[in-house]
């Protein structure tokens, strides 16, 4: 198999020349695309942070001397003299940056958070360090950035009804765990309901997403096992990698070379210094990278795995119900059979309006879990109403309850996010990420446009999430926009062409190729463009 | 002497001078010259010496070594006997009168102790929510996934508990799993008391720190610790100043029941200069007057204890947790709780019902006697049961009832205990078996029966129970 690359003005374009081998894994397109910084923007944003460092470094001078105020919370007077809790240096980046732009995180909600949504009005006297509610409500805020891919975060309609029904029958709490007495007949039958949804043999839930991976990865991977991780995964997959005791190693974001690389040298060598074999291999990976837009190369990752011999760990959280002609996830867009992923993981939360997370596989890796997982052993099973909401919406989607509705949801995301993504690159921001994926992240780079355009977007009613350091690399801060089925036609264009306002007057349309709305660009099979080193 | 150079023509260094030089340099120069000559000469002609074999393979060879490579089967099978295989099935609410594998039976196994689970109120309150916000919240905390719902519950927390500030986490176990690691890193210590429960295990492991385990409820092996502590500390000062110190213990403990000894445990703060966090999930909404837990049981002062957290899947009967403490501390884990940033926040219904606990809880006070009441009350019945001995205080709300007389293999324990849950489950009563991840948990308590008391069972319950644990006892555990 052949690669070659060549740059092509800042965007690294890359062919394979064993068209064959290539173009019978992948049977849609695959068009991904990260453009390169460029060259003036990121000196800038360095400039940027190193002015703030040095603001940053004057202000905790003044405030040591006590010429400025101080608002940061002090340790009691009785313990002064006991080991300080944090040290200085590791609030720097609290104290000095992200206090300054802090309204545009924890902005609280008063109304169901669907495609438009009620803010409450939030004002600040001393710059960001307390907040004080003025009473008013900020009405029809559009919402770009909650997680609602299909749009079931509602307060009326089906789902709705029966969680309701539910809440008067059961009640809301459980009080036990599922090994002991929290084991509702509701859990097995969305337990049924979640396997014949993904086309697999058994699945369990989870009461949180986050402690999901955290807990049951610790139970599939130990002492003598390796765990190979994509770079950019999630916290929960971290933590729950290194809670497992395994040789963790991590590979380039979405680089199958890296990632062959990684597997034949852990099969070659076997454990470092001892070079016994390795006890298994778990590729760990997710479906839609909610940070770059990016979705996980999934054929080449299942072929890598059956030539290994190694196990695969989906973490779909962001793609089930987002991605695919039937809303199944990341292996459903690839059209893939469900039985090659050995761990098919997921939460409740984004597409389902409900919470949780899941595993779903094979019988014998269910039964495994049901007997040792930590969450099924010690954390209280889920709340009723929540259970009633994941099977209402699963049904809705899966159009067992009669109507077209979930199919129709499942259609329109796929319609919204290839026309956003597709008129926010005409106007010229770079977008990176998967043609199909509804996460769009947009560059801004500068830390200080960071919050101006959280502040202008909400200015003209407007709800955006930004993102910086640490949860991207420091110069690539950025704007992540997450499309919904709820959203109308009317609301993304009202949304454009406010982005393009607020891009015009902070100059954020830094993408050096405009494409023409006219041009329509050929799609072959065996191209995709990434970024690779 | 100094070398006296008279500058020759440039290149043309002449024989002689050269030799001068050299009978005229002091004899040190000389002398270090020699040495650092030998010496190169032996490098030269050591033998090379490699840090590791850097052997190379053929392709050939690993290919084979890929082909031949088997990996382990992904999970081991798991036997269709396993006692956590097969669990109880509940239909309907598990309330007061839980139908469990079909048959009805009076509660004494969830943790249900005020009885909020089927409270008329709370779920009015809960489908008020419902109706306004949907049931998830779609984000996480920081990008519009905090309602004004979660705001006031964290402010009616914070002024339950009498202290500045209060957070909340979507799930009751991650709540102390996230809140050790926010504050305790690799390098710093830890104290712990054996009997901790599994949340707080995972927390430590997540940490990195050095943990240090103390006999449960011994104050005299903490203190030896501490002094250990204290004599390495004032080996290497300045290690000492950056190192944190904390101890965890937990209210009422979940796997012994009993209650730790905390007045002698701030003493020891202020002494050796320690933090401590404590878990109340078994205490919060039981002990004290008002049910703050065993602060206000022991009548200690709510700021002597750093952090508290506690899950409100137990008294309060929603789902969740939380941690209330000053805001010098609390505030921290906004940024670095692992449970609260990176996960979807808590789903706003579930709030609101225990925002309504809560209210029910600081409109009537009594229920925490009544509930003190039944506990002791229960606890002198269950005294002499033939066979199985009560592990726990007598105003907790959670009991353990062990093997007498282990039969010598956890196993055929296990068996036996089940055979009188059993036993108990056909003639109505609903007991459960306390369960543990046997291989994981570092100091794993023997097997047990779980007995929970709440405030709804009558009299009459209570007769029934006991009554029908003693049969059990004496006719299976001959």
């Amino acid at each position: 198999m052949n690669i070659c690359g060549y740059k092509l003005s800042g965007v690294h374009v890359a062919q394979v020349h064993a068209a064959s081998h290539h173009g019978s894994l992948y049977n849609r397109s695959f068009i991904e695309s990260f453009e390169e910084t460029p060259m003036l923007v990121a000196v800038l944003t360095y400039m940027g942070y190193g002015i703030l460092t040095i603001f940053g470094y004057l202000r905790d001078f003044l405030r040591h001397w006590k010429i400025e105020r101080c608002h940061i919370a002090r340790e009691k007077e009785e313990q002064k003299d006991f080991v300080p809790l944090y040290q200085d240096f590791e609030n720097f980046y609290t104290r000095n940056l992200y206090m300054r732009i802090r309204d545009n995180w924890n902005r609280p909600i008063c109304s169901v958070p669907g495609a438009k949504v009620d803010l409450m009005e939030r004002s600040s006297r001393d710059y960001n360090w307390t907040f004080e509610y003025t009473g008013r409500v900020v009405h029809d805020v559009i919402n770009l950035g909650s997680y609602n891919y299909l749009g079931f975060a509602e307060n009326t309609g089906p789902c709705a009804d029966s969680a309701a029904e539910v809440t008067i029958k059961y009640g809301v709490g459980v009080a036990s765990t599922r090994q002991e007495i929290g084991n509702l007949d509701r859990h097995e039958e969305m337990e049924k309901l979640v396997a014949k949804f993904l086309g697999v043999e058994s699945a369990m839930a989870f009461g949180m997403g986050f402690a999901t991976n955290s807990m049951n990865i610790p139970a599939l991977a130990g002492k003598g096992c390796l765990i190979l991780s994509d770079e950019l995964n999630h916290a929960s997959l971290v933590l729950g990698a290194r809670l497992s005791g395994s040789t963790i190693r991590v590979f380039k974001h979405n680089n199958m070379q890296s990632l062959e690389k990684l597997l034949r040298e852990a099969i070659v060598h076997g454990q470092p210094r001892t070079h016994r074999p390795w006890k298994k291999i778990l590729i760990v990976v997710e479906g839609i990278y909610s940070m770059e837009g990016s979705v996980v190369r999934l054929p080449e990752v299942i072929a890598l795995k059956k030539r290994y011999r190694a196990y695969l760990y989906l973490d779909e959280a962001h793609s089930i119900g987002a991605l695919g002609s039937r809303g199944r996830g990341v292996v459903d867009y690839f059209g893939l059979d469900p039985c090659d992923v050995d761990v098919m993981m997921g939460t409740f939360t984004k597409s389902f309006g409900a919470a949780g997370g899941y595993i779903a596989g094979k019988r014998e890796l269910i039964e495994y879990l049901r007997s040792h997982s930590h969450s099924a052993v010690y954390a209280t099973s889920m709340s009723p109403p929540v259970v009633e909401q994941i099977i209402t919406s699963m049904k809705c989607i899966m159009g067992e309850d009669g109507t077209t509705i979930g199919l129709k949801r499942v259609r329109q995301l796929a319609e919204n996010t290839v026309y956003f993504r597709k008129r926010l690159r005409e106007m010229g921001f770079i977008i990176y990420g998967n043609m199909d994926s509804p996460v769009v992240p947009m560059m801004l780079y500068m830390p200080a446009k960071i919050g101006a355009f959280g502040r202008e977007m909400l200015k003209r009613n407007i709800g955006v999430v930004v993102v910086g350091f640490p949860a991207t690399p420091i110069i690539e801060s950025r704007a992540r926009f997450c499309i919904s089925a709820a959203h109308t036609k009317d609301m993304l264009d009202r949304a454009l062409s406010v982005i393009s306002e607020v891009g015009d007057l902070l100059q954020l349309k830094y993408s050096r190729h405009r494409i023409q709305p006219s041009l329509a660009r050929p799609f072959d099979n065996n191209v995709y463009e990434d970024i690779d080193d | 002497g100094r070398l006296l150079v008279r500058c020759p023509a440039p290149g043309q260094w002449v024989l002689v001078e050269m030799v001068q030089a050299f009978y005229e340099a002091p004899a040190y120069h000389l002398i270090l010259e020699g040495i650092l000559i030998l010496w190169i000469i032996r490098l030269l002609f050591s033998k090379t010496y490699k840090l590791h074999e850097t052997y190379k393979l053929t392709e050939k060879e690993k290919e084979d070594l890929i082909e031949e490579w088997q990996p382990e089967p992904l999970v081991p099978p798991v036997s269709k006997d396993h006692p956590s295989l097969n669990y109880d099935v509940v239909t309907g609410p598990p309330s007061h009168k839980i139908i469990i594998n079909g048959k009805e039976c009076i509660n004494f196994a969830s943790f249900n102790f005020l009885g909020l689970l089927d409270n008329e109120r709370v779920k009015e309150k809960a489908l008020v929510s419902l109706k306004k916000y949907g049931v998830g919240t779609c984000g996480p905390r920081g990008f519009y996934g905090t309602f004004d719902v979660h705001l006031e519950l964290e402010s009616r927390l914070a002024k339950f508990m009498k202290t500045e500030e209060a957070i909340i986490y979507s799930y009751g176990f991650a709540t102390i799993a996230s809140a050790i690691p926010a504050y305790s890193k690799r390098g710093d210590i830890i104290f712990v008391d054996e009997a901790a429960c599994f949340s707080i295990q995972k927390g430590l492991q997540a940490s990195r720190s050095f943990i240090k385990y103390f006999k449960h409820n011994d104050m005299e092996d903490l203190e030896r610790l501490l002094k250990e502590q204290e004599l390495e500390d004032q080996k290497n000062p300045r290690k000492a100043r950056v190192t944190r110190k904390f101890i965890v213990v937990e209210g009422l403990y979940i796997n012994t029941a009993d209650i730790c000894p905390l007045p002698e445990l701030v003493k020891l703060k202020y002494k050796y200069k320690v933090r401590i966090f404590l878990e109340e999930s078994m205490s919060f909404g039981v002990l004290g007057e008002h049910g703050r837990g065993v602060t206000e049981h022991f009548g200690v002062n709510m700021d002597d204890i750093d952090l508290i957290s506690a899950n409100m899947e137990n008294a309060v009967a929603s789902i969740g947790g939380f941690c209330c403490g000053r805001s010098f501390v609390i505030d921290h884990q906004r940024l670095s709780g692992q449970g609260y940033c990176f996960s979807a926040s808590l789903p706003p219904m579930l709030a609101a019902a225990a925002i309504e606990a809560l209210n029910i809880m600081e409109e009537d006070p009594d229920i925490f006697t009544v509930l003190r009441e039944k506990c002791k009350h229960v606890y002198k019945a269950l005294q002499g049961t033939p066979g199985l001995k009560l592990v726990g205080v007598p105003f907790a709300p959670a009991l353990h009832l062990q093997m007498e007389r282990s039969s010598g293999s956890r196993d055929s324990d296990l068996h036996l205990l089940r055979s009188v849950v059993d036993y108990c489950l056909e003639r109505q009563v609903a007991l459960t078996l306390a369960r543990y991840l046997e291989k994981e948990e570092r100091f794993l308590p023997p097997p047990s029966i779980r007995v929970v008391v709440t405030i709804e069972q009558t009299e009459e319950n209570i007769q029934k129970a006991v009554s029908c644990i003693k049969a059990a006892a004496s006719t299976l555990l001959k």
